[in-house]
């Protein structure tokens, strides 16, 4: 029992780390402009279809160079027909703004790049790794795909660290989440602090569609995969990187570990009707974890004088 | 811009598609359609949607319409949305001179939505291969047309085919079958004939379903690695299908040990898991892949005249072929409804009659450009299905290729499952069984 029990165990937190990888993306946009940004699903199936689409054309290098092109001009066009737009208003109006461009770009991706399933692919062995055999019997299973996932989000979160920690633009990004107005009043400029925010948001989207993509095929499916990151915010906090990376691992093994042991214990305690208790146990455990921090595993305790 | 695109362009940016004048002329059969070209399931939704949109138009192009009453066709795009598919069934049932000719909504949860409403608007629904698998039952369903084959159907012949892979049907004792299901009224379906199998044959069942739209089934397959099936049965949809097959390439589960029902063998689910779908098996509709005779006045009346909905290259893929044969048994339904009725557009109540009266011959088959495609089918009140034979099909890597022979249904196991729940039904709706003579 207890190989199977560490096999889904590895394998949820390789998944979880997937869902880190979208969670990134929302983590970026809050926590530089204190915008929850709906679209990130549509923005990740815009960049797979982009990239695979461009794939289609040029050598798969050239294609991440492009699609990185039309994630900056995709991030130029939100943040000058849509957030300049609403520069201090309320959080809940640029919440709905981002309900607009999810909605424009799912239906804009389809109709510029097509509704088929198309193709992405990383050159990464599909077949699957099996280590511990001599321990286990039939060894423990891993994906070499989510092995990839695992060491390109560790790439990526360091690289993050270091723009956020160290660099210029880094410091007035963290300035302007702080406070727009007062990151204006020491002229760090707004609207280009927002375009820099929004395209590393596109450039974490290519790196999460690539992944998504080469695992499902590029197709709608993919800006569904949001919905997987919710929960990671939830527990992790809208604010921190690093509580987007435990978030995903922690629901990842949790709703994996839940599938298999806990779902025909409650089915069998309590006769129910059956089914999968995988995407909704996700968001118990992250409102679990609330009840706990309600700012989340590592979000910022907010403290107001009143 | 490839036609496709194009017609996701018209969809998006108009809310569906429609040929012929929109305005209702005297003359016209107004058939609507409940599509989906977009969302989730749009890979999958497009090219049967482009059957039936080609099909009709070859009627009205090749025959000047329907013994000479013109068709006028809407799409209504619901996303494969219950709450959409209700929506647009009520923004199409009163359009045209006669109403609705009749309904396929695509969709076994749209299906069950509007299995109350048709009676009420008398407007037939044609389920070809989805539905309520009781539905067959013409004297308690009387506006339902679960046409070739229920998931009874499908899920009896996958068993069949097993215990002849097996050496019989005594083999099975003691074999594991696990069922990997979309968690939805369609993914369920089977549940109920896997269950009778069981106990008249003695295998174990496993039932693991996937939430929509099934883009994570880690825990899932971990379980088929974990349990070990002897075969693993497939009720997906859309991309649950191409990410199990996956999946199953991840935990190294055989594919030559996994059977998909009719609407998880099709391309688009197969092509994404490339090599590692090859040795897949899904029991046929009946119909397989390729081009056929029908195709021959597809390109002469159609694609010639650049009036093709896809790309002429896909009119042989396994869901345009399927969404062709839906638009003709709704043709053929309202020509067999306007023998009796006179040749003008017919109302939804007389299309019924029409359906139900359907008796398409291996000869009359042969004059459509289906010979080979599909069997003789004969509805009747008390069979709404007409048809409930399938072959299996195998994915080589490149094209699907038909591996067996002709299985039926075993009337036996499935008929008195049919009349029990039946039963059941029209005792909680308060109907009373009875066929309808008009």
């Amino acid at each position: 029992m207890l190989g199977p029990i560490l096999e889904t165990l590895i394998g949820g937190l390789l998944t979880g780390v997937l869902y880190a990888l979208v969670a990134l993306g929302f983590v970026l946009i809050f926590k530089a402009s204190g915008v929850f940004n709906f679209a990130q699903g549509a923005m990740v199936l815009f960049a797979a279809l982009s990239v695979a689409r461009l794939s289609e054309k040029f050598p798969l290098p050239i294609a991440i160079v492009l699609a990185i092109g039309v994630m900056i001009v995709l991030a130029y066009a939100i943040e000058f027909l849509v957030l300049r737009r609403l520069v201090n208003q309320e959080g809940i109006v640029l919440f709905m703004s981002t309900l607009g461009v999810a909605y424009f770009l799912e239906g804009f991706g389809q109709t510029l790049w097509g509704s088929d399933i198309y193709k992405i692919d990383l050159g990464i062995s599909k077949n699957p790794i099996f280590l511990f055999e001599s321990v286990f019997p039939g060894g423990i299973l891993i994906d070499p795909e989510e092995v990839a996932a695992a060491v390109i989000c560790a790439i990526l979160v360091t690289v993050l660290a270091v723009f956020f920690q160290v660099t210029r633009v880094g410091r007035a990004l963290r300035a302007v989440a702080d406070d727009h107005q007062a990151a204006q009043s020491v002229g760090i400029p707004l609207n280009y602090i927002w375009l820099v925010v929004w395209a590393t948001s596109g450039i974490v989207a290519i790196a999460a569609g690539m992944i998504w993509g080469s695992k499902l095929g590029v197709q709608f499916s993919i800006s569904l995969v949001a919905l997987k990151a919710l929960p990671v915010l939830i527990l992790g906090g809208l604010t921190s990187i690093p509580g987007a990376i435990v978030g995903g691992l922690i629901i990842g093994a949790g709703e994996k570990l839940a599938e298999i042991l806990l779902g025909p214990l409650l089915i069998r305690w309590f006769d129910l009707a059956g089914g999968g208790i995988e995407n909704w146990f996700a968001y118990v455990l992250a409102l679990l974890f609330l009840l706990v921090r309600p700012q989340g595993l590592f979000g910022e305790r907010i403290i107001e004088r009143i | 811009m490839t036609r496709t695109n194009f017609g996701a362009v018209l969809v998006a940016l108009l809310g569906g598609i429609a040929f012929a004048a929109p305005a209702a002329a005297q003359n016209e059969q107004f058939i609507p359609h409940l599509v989906y070209r977009t969302g989730a399931y749009a890979p999958n939704g497009i090219p049967f949607a482009n059957g039936v949109a080609d099909y009709y138009r070859l009627v009205n192009e090749r025959d000047g319409g329907i013994n000479g009453v013109k068709i006028v066709y809407e799409e209504c795009d619901t996303g494969y949305a219950t709450d959409r598919g209700v929506e647009c069934y009520e923004r199409l049932k009163g359009k045209g001179p006669t109403g609705a000719a009749y309904f396929i909504p695509l969709s076994t949860g749209i299906t069950f939505a509007l299995t109350e409403k048709a009676p009420v608007d008398k407007i037939p629904i044609i389920s070809m291969g989805y539905g309520r698998s009781e539905s067959r039952d013409g004297s308690v369903f009387q506006w339902n047309f679960p046409l070739l084959g229920t998931y009874w159907t499908a899920a009896d012949i996958l068993i069949q085919h097993i215990a002849k892979i097996e050496g019989g049907m005594d083999k099975l004792k003691g074999k594991k079958i696990a069922l990997v299901y979309h968690d939805s009224p369609y993914g369920k379906e089977p549940i109920a004939l896997l269950t009778k199998r069981a106990q008249l044959n003695g295998f174990e069942t496993m039932f693991l379903p996937v939430t929509h739209p099934g883009v994570e089934q880690k825990a899932t397959w971990l379980q088929i690695r974990q349990n070990k099936p002897d075969y693993v049965l497939l009720w997906g949809w859309g991309v649950m299908n191409s990410t199990a097959i996956k999946e199953a390439v991840a935990v190294g589960y055989p594919r030559e040990k996994m059977y998909g029902v009719w609407w998880s063998g099709a391309e688009p689910d197969v092509r994404p898991a490339e090599d590692g779908a090859k040795g897949y098996n899904a029991v046929m509709l009946q119909h397989g892949a390729g081009q056929f005779k029908l195709h021959e006045d597809l390109k002469k009346f159609v694609y010639d005249k650049n009036n093709g909905t896809a790309k002429w290259d896909e009119t042989g893929e396994i869901l345009y072929v399927r969404g062709a044969i839906n638009g003709m048994l709704g043709i053929e339904a309202i020509r067999t409804a306007q023998k009796r009725f006179g040749n003008k557009p017919m109302t939804g109540e007389q299309v019924r009659w029409g359906i139900e009266n359907l008796d398409l011959s291996a000869d009359r088959l042969k004059q459509l450009g289906f010979e080979g495609v599909l069997k003789p089918i004969k509805v009747s009140c008390a069979d709404h299905e007409g048809a409930r034979t399938g072959r299996i099909q195998t994915w080589d890597g490149k094209n699907w290729k038909v591996s067996s022979d002709w299985y039926t249904a075993d009337e036996a196991v499935v008929a008195p499952m049919v009349k029990e729940t039946a039963a059941k039904y029209a005792a909680d709706k308060k109907i009373a069984p009875g066929c309808l003579t008009n």
